[in-house]
């Protein structure tokens, strides 16, 4: 795995700013919520794809990552998703718990139900860039930089994925971090535990 | 490549809390739906399949005791502790663990917040109780959870990351589940008809099971053996709600299982399905299977019998699958009267004892997943 794939490009969003490959891409620190900065984030890349408005907060900001990775990028359908994180889609599902625990004010919507799956990002992605692969949504205590590229390297060393897009994406209350990296056979970086786990913590 | 090996299981539910006492259920055509009156989890009646909390007490008592586990956490326990007792070489500190849960403990998110919402909440209590030197690795995939745990499971015994895995899954009927699928207005208005002319929708059900997996080929023999030879699990890239109208993404998925297990479809002897008795779902699936020339293999879903477990499910189904490996025999699809579906397949309108040699499961769930997997009896 290490000698023959790299991380192609990487993206992370934190503390309300878009980081390209390690660069600052955009920032704005007056957008009061997670719906806002991600409004502002879909402008700036002057994107038009209808169904951003539909997805809720945490498929909002994975898309949006997804969107500044794929810069100058055609992702090949085998590429395959290995997307983790901490909260699951508990941000949504409370959302959704306040639908339904005043059965006097008892508003249950399908749209916010599909959003109580942590994997819906992945489903989200895999239409936008109609990836019809692989794909997996793991749940841990943090980003685990060995494991996801221990997984990511059997996809490609099994022929079972050509490329795989893989990351963090947490958000729990307003608190969020996205981290998305696409390895491949170029770039200038090796794929390997270490430098993933540089590439993620130093920002 | 390494085999895997299917070593041994076990399954809590509404049923039965071991696989024998399941599968002796099934032979019976019994259900674990029943008419559901309980407004903490719906304010009407309606049909699902519950694990009655009196007989999980009874039967973990001596094995979890005290009242700090959940009633999920219970069912995961005593899953991987009986599957521990029972079997004498298995060394579960050596075991890589995998769970599988869509919604894990969420019934505790009506009222003040609580760690046990948190998924890895479970990993630290089956990791606790059983003293594991790593926390356990959680997948949360929606309903392909359980088929997609083993698929990942054979892949990292395969890359030789363990020579032994666990995989567990479980889930609860919960308000929060079942107040969604009514949302969507999928939910049946009697126990879940797959397949079926009349069906309307699911039953949920509760579940979990444990199945341990093994590359060491000394733990079996000829007449035991049953291997994980194929998997994949392919997106439909089509809808985040809604199957693909062609199945693709399963399509896709059976056809990647089946090369990687070297077999043609002819060769498969019985489908064990997904089976939600969804109008979409299920047409969806009879699509697939006969794009790939499944159609005259004896298939069925055993929602009939469990309603819809989630993360459970593919998982449970499985290591039933592999009963009717070792039994050759396949359970009646419960709930079937009348073909429901465009294109034609062979639902099991009875039980049959028959020759099975191969069987292949398959799932899928909303965000477009997939999943299928190829078993096989003997040895490599």
């Amino acid at each position: 795995m290490e000698d023959h794939y790299k991380i192609t490009s990487f993206c992370s969003i934190r503390d309300q700013t878009v980081y390209k490959d390690g660069e600052e891409y955009y920032t704005n620190t007056e957008a009061a919520t997670v719906k806002d900065f991600a409004k502002g984030v879909y402008k700036h890349l002057a994107l038009n794809y209808a169904k951003f408005y539909k997805m809720d907060d945490l498929c909002k900001l994975s898309f949006l990552a997804s969107e500044v990775l794929s810069q100058g990028i055609e992702f090949p359908e085998d590429t395959a998703l290995v997307l983790a994180n901490h909260a699951s889609s508990l941000d949504t599902d409370r959302k959704y718990q306040e639908s339904i625990t005043n059965r006097e004010e008892y508003y249950p919507s399908p749209a916010l139900f599909v959003y109580t799956l942590p994997n819906i990002v992945i489903g989200e992605l895999s239409i936008r860039y109609q990836l019809k692969s692989e794909g997996v949504f793991f749940v841990s205590e943090s980003f685990d930089a060995d494991f996801i590229l221990q997984y990511a390297s059997i996809l490609l060393e099994t022929q079972k994925a050509s490329q795989v897009i893989c990351g963090w994406v947490d958000l729990d209350s307003h608190k969020y971090d996205v981290f998305l990296a696409l390895i491949s056979k170029t770039g200038n970086r090796e794929a390997n535990a270490a430098e993933l786990n540089t590439i993620y913590s130093k920002l | 490549m390494k085999s895997v090996y299917a070593i041994a299981d076990t399954i809590v539910s509404p049923l039965g809390f071991s696989t024998a006492a399941n599968v002796a259920a099934l032979r019976k055509n019994q259900t674990g739906i029943t008419k559901v009156v309980d407004t903490s989890i719906h304010e009407h009646p309606f049909f699902g399949a519950l694990i009655e909390k009196t007989a999980l007490n009874a039967a973990r008592k001596g094995i979890i005791e005290g009242d700090q586990y959940t009633k999920l956490e219970q069912m995961l326990l005593l899953a991987i502790a009986q599957l521990n007792r029972e079997q004498a070489a298995l060394d579960i500190q050596k075991c890589g663990v995998i769970i599988s849960t869509t919604k894990g403990n969420i019934d505790t998110l009506r009222g003040t917040a609580t760690e046990k919402s948190y998924l890895t909440s479970i990993a630290h209590t089956i990791q606790d109780f059983f003293k594991l030197p790593t926390l356990p690795v959680i997948i949360s995939n929606a309903c392909i959870s359980g088929g997609l745990a083993i698929a990942v499971a054979k892949r990292m015994m395969q890359a030789g990351r363990y020579e032994d895995m666990i995989v567990v899954g479980g889930d609860l009927l919960s308000e929060f589940t079942l107040s969604g699928f009514f949302s969507f207005q999928a939910v049946s208005d009697a126990p879940c008809k797959p397949f079926c002319k009349h069906r309307t929708g699911i039953s949920l059900g509760e579940a979990a099971a444990a199945l341990w997996l093994s590359s060491r080929e000394s733990l079996v023999s000829e007449n035991t053996a049953v291997r994980i030879t194929g998997e994949a699990s392919i997106n439909d890239a089509n809808h985040i709600s809604g199957p693909s109208r062609t199945g693709e993404g399963l399509y896709r998925s059976i056809t990647n299982a089946l090369q990687e297990a070297g077999v043609t479809p002819d060769q498969i002897d019985y489908i064990s399905s997904h089976g939600t008795a969804t109008p979409y779902n299920d047409e969806m699936e009879a699509i697939a299977f006969n794009r790939i020339g499944l159609q005259n293999v004896p298939v069925n879903s055993l929602k009939g019998y469990y309603g819809h477990t989630l993360g459970a499910s593919a998982l449970l189904e499985t290591i039933l699958a592999k009963q009717c490996l070792l039994n050759n025999e396949v359970y009646a699809s419960l709930g079937f009267e009348e073909l429901g579906v465009t294109p034609p397949i062979a639902i099991l309108k009875e039980n049959k004892e028959i020759p099975v040699q191969r069987v292949l499961k398959t799932a899928s769930g909303f965000g477009g997943c997939n999943v299928a997997l190829i078993l096989e009896k003997g040895l490599a």
